[in-house]
């Protein structure tokens, strides 16, 4: 094939050869092509043999801001072209977006009338503006997003094949009710957990998509995690456990957050964080081998949720040194409104202690007790050592991990 | 409301829904000039020609019908009608008269006794030309010919394309032996679809005439109307502001206005006595 932009010259003019192929069968790209390579002015002669051809050559040119004079005598001449400039001007001044590798940097701030183009193309003069309200590096961006997004494909896990559906359930009858209820408890939290991501995914501009990315698959994830308690609760019971007011009280303090930075915070680094916790205690305490691979998987989902958290508010706390005094108040306006609600609802701590106990004999209990005591005790640490990373002082780490609501989430 | 003379006033006629982004939007472009320009709807030509002639707006942004009316108009009364600029798009138009590849109708005296598909009534390009064109091969139309109109907006001097799309489709469909339509528009069906390749034959193609231009009267504020026009010749496809608009309009480029290029219609107009009726409503106002 002769390259795009060089046409066969016969004399001084170009001249295209469209063959058979009319302007009704494509032909059009085949002039645009020859004319691409055309200074305005410069003249195309059109050879072909498709009906019509110098009718439709003539009704497309001026369309398309393009001269035409009359064929001459050469055979097979449906016309002569003279190039405009109008096909070139809208690419003129078209802007590129940025760099499609993000290694190759992303910008600090993403215009807004780059709009949904993806990263590294060309983007018109008067494309609209989108309204993303999250558009700086600064307020989003994690330096490993693009290995987190990575790793989150590479770790989906299908429920059908993954989980031991069909596993023996030797338990009691009141260790499957106490399952239940945390399975209950487990569920609305996840349905917070995915909303969350899925809002924030939403307003940031599509220039960080390795962001959007890892938050759609973490919303993703925590479809699945829905769907997995869901199946496993209603194994052996047709009906799930109780819903707290207060538990609620505590998720809608999560959902109503309108600040990434400080949502990102109370989900993923003290509530996700506090779940891996849970989820870990859960698959240590399962009374049956289904119940211990959920809570395996979903933990391991938990835990790269909690790795962006940490590391995209890390590495703000780092550029904006007043972000850790703002999260700080994040956490004690959401401790104050939370003050008068009861928090982690009895039936679920309850729940901790049988599932841990395995069994009502009075030491088993205590065992139980033991065990969910030591469980918060955990929860607190690892809160504490996160809030350490995303730059807290040990003092005010220590104190703020202690205001965690007592919903866990 | 008369219009006065420190806002430029152009006429339109408003034969899709896209006429009021496209002005509102030149509206803008035109303030960011300096120039204060303001515009108003007609749903008809002949109206539009009428109050144009009654002052109430500067600038018409005539159909070639409309520009025949009105220069007629002025002829009349002592007046003066003027084509100030044009769309690149307007110049060198051709109309077809196409047949059904199998058609036995290899040439124009064949159509005698035959059905020819057309445009709307007051279409230049899918009736009135076309109908000129068969006329000078010694063919008159309801005479030689049955005439069947696809009469789409009437009043609207055939802006829209429907009429002659329906043309198109009856002539597939064997209603008619003949169709009318502009030399894009046979390019457009084929690229939709409605003419499959080889469905179709061009019996007749007219000789090349001009569409729409901006109409002005003596008497208009000539600096406020030198400047509209300067304003509109600088206007360049290049630029982001206009260039949706200019795409929406169907141009890349205004041209200066020049008249030559509507003397088939006017031998159309005289032989079948078009403007007749319009002429005559305008010496009874
Ligand atoms: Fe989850
Ligand atoms: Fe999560």
């Amino acid at each position: 094939m002769s390259a795009a932009r060089n046409v066969p010259r016969d004399g001084a003019e170009r001249v295209l050869d469209l063959g058979r192929c009319g302007l009704d069968q494509g032909g059009h790209v085949l002039l645009a092509r020859a004319l691409a390579g055309c200074a305005p002015g410069e003249r195309l002669v059109v050879l072909g043999d498709a009906p019509e051809l110098s009718i439709h050559l003539a009704a497309w040119a001026r369309a398309a801001g393009h001269g035409v004079e009359s064929a001459d005598s050469r055979a097979r001449c449906a016309g002569r072209l003279v190039a405009g400039s109008a096909h070139l001007a809208r690419f003129a001044d078209a802007e590129r977006a940025g760099a499609t590798d993000a290694r190759d940097g992303v910008h600090e701030q993403a215009p807004a009338h780059w709009g949904l183009a993806a990263r590294g193309a060309r983007v018109e003069v008067g494309s609209p503006a989108f309204d993303f309200a999250l558009a700086e590096k600064r307020t989003l961006w994690a330096d490993d997003v693009g290995a987190l997004y990575a790793q989150a494909l590479a770790a989906q896990w299908d429920p059908a094949t993954a989980i031991p559906w069909d596993a023996p359930r030797p338990h009691a009858a009141e260790v499957e009710d106490a399952l239940v209820q945390v399975l209950t408890y487990l569920i609305e939290n996840e349905t917070a957990a995915l909303i969350v991501p899925a809002r924030f995914a939403a307003r940031i501009h599509p220039h960080y998509r390795e962001v959007q990315q890892l938050l759609a698959i973490q919303a993703a994830d925590e479809a699945r995690h829905v769907e997995v308690f869901t199946r496993r609760a209603t194994l052996a019971r047709r009906e799930l456990g109780l819903s707290t007011a207060g538990g609620q009280a505590s998720l809608k303090t999560l959902v109503d957050e309108p600040d990434f930075a400080a949502a990102s915070l109370l989900l993923s680094v003290l509530g996700e964080g506090s779940f891996v916790n849970l989820l870990w205690f859960l698959h240590e305490h399962a009374p049956d081998e289904c119940t211990r691979t959920i809570m395996k998987l979903t933990a391991q989902d938990e835990a790269r949720h909690v790795a962006f958290g940490v590391a995209h508010l890390a590495r703000e706390a780092r550029e904006e040194p007043t972000l850790v005094a703002r999260l700080a108040a994040a956490i004690e306006r959401r401790h104050d409104v939370l003050r008068h609600t009861a928090g982690l609802n009895a039936e679920v701590f309850d729940a901790l202690i049988v599932l841990a106990a395995g069994g009502f004999e009075p030491e088993r209990i205590a065992a139980g007790h033991a065990a969910v005591f030591e469980l918060t005790r955990q929860m607190h640490a690892g809160r504490r050592n996160r809030l350490r990373l995303v730059g807290f002082d040990a003092e005010h780490a220590e104190r703020l991990a202690g205001l965690h609501t007592r919903n866990f989430m | 409301m008369p219009a006065t003379n420190s806002t430029l006033v152009l006429g339109a006629v408003a034969y899709d829904a896209k006429v009021v982004p496209i002005w509102d939007g030149f509206q803008r472009w035109f303030a960011s000039q300096g120039l204060d320009f303001d515009y108003v709807l007609y749903t008809n030509y002949e109206r539009q020609v009428e109050q144009h002639f009654a002052g109430a707006f500067h600038v018409a942004w005539n159909s070639p019908l409309a520009w025949l009316q009105a220069r007629r108009t002025a002829e009349r009364t002592g007046r003066i009608a003027k084509a100030i600029a044009m769309r690149d798009t307007d110049c060198d138009l051709t109309s077809l008269i196409v047949v059904r590849a199998d058609s036995p109708v290899r040439s124009l005296a064949e159509l005698r006794g035959r059905t020819i598909g057309c445009g709307a009534g007051d279409s230049p390009q899918a009736t009135l030309i076309p109908l000129e064109h068969c006329a000078r091969a010694g063919l008159v139309a309801e005479r030689d010919f049955a005439v069947r109109r696809f009469d789409v907006l009437v009043g609207k001097h055939g802006d829209h394309v429907g009429g002659e799309r329906d043309a198109a489709l009856a002539l597939l469909s064997g209603e008619v032996d003949a169709a009318c339509m502009l030399d894009g528009n046979h390019l457009l069906f084929a690229n939709e679809g409605i003419f499959t390749r080889g469905a179709t034959r061009v019996l007749a193609r007219t000789e090349p005439f001009d569409h729409c231009n901006f109409t002005v009267l003596d008497g208009a504020p000539e600096e406020l109307v030198q400047r509209f026009e300067r304003l509109l010749l600088s206007m360049r496809y290049d630029d982001p502001r206009v260039r949706a608009l200019m795409d929406l309009e169907g141009l890349k480029r205004w041209c200066p206005g020049r008249t030559s290029g509507y003397a088939l219609l006017e031998s159309a107009c005289e032989r079948f006595r078009v403007l007749e009726p319009f002429l005559a409503r305008m010496s009874v106002a």
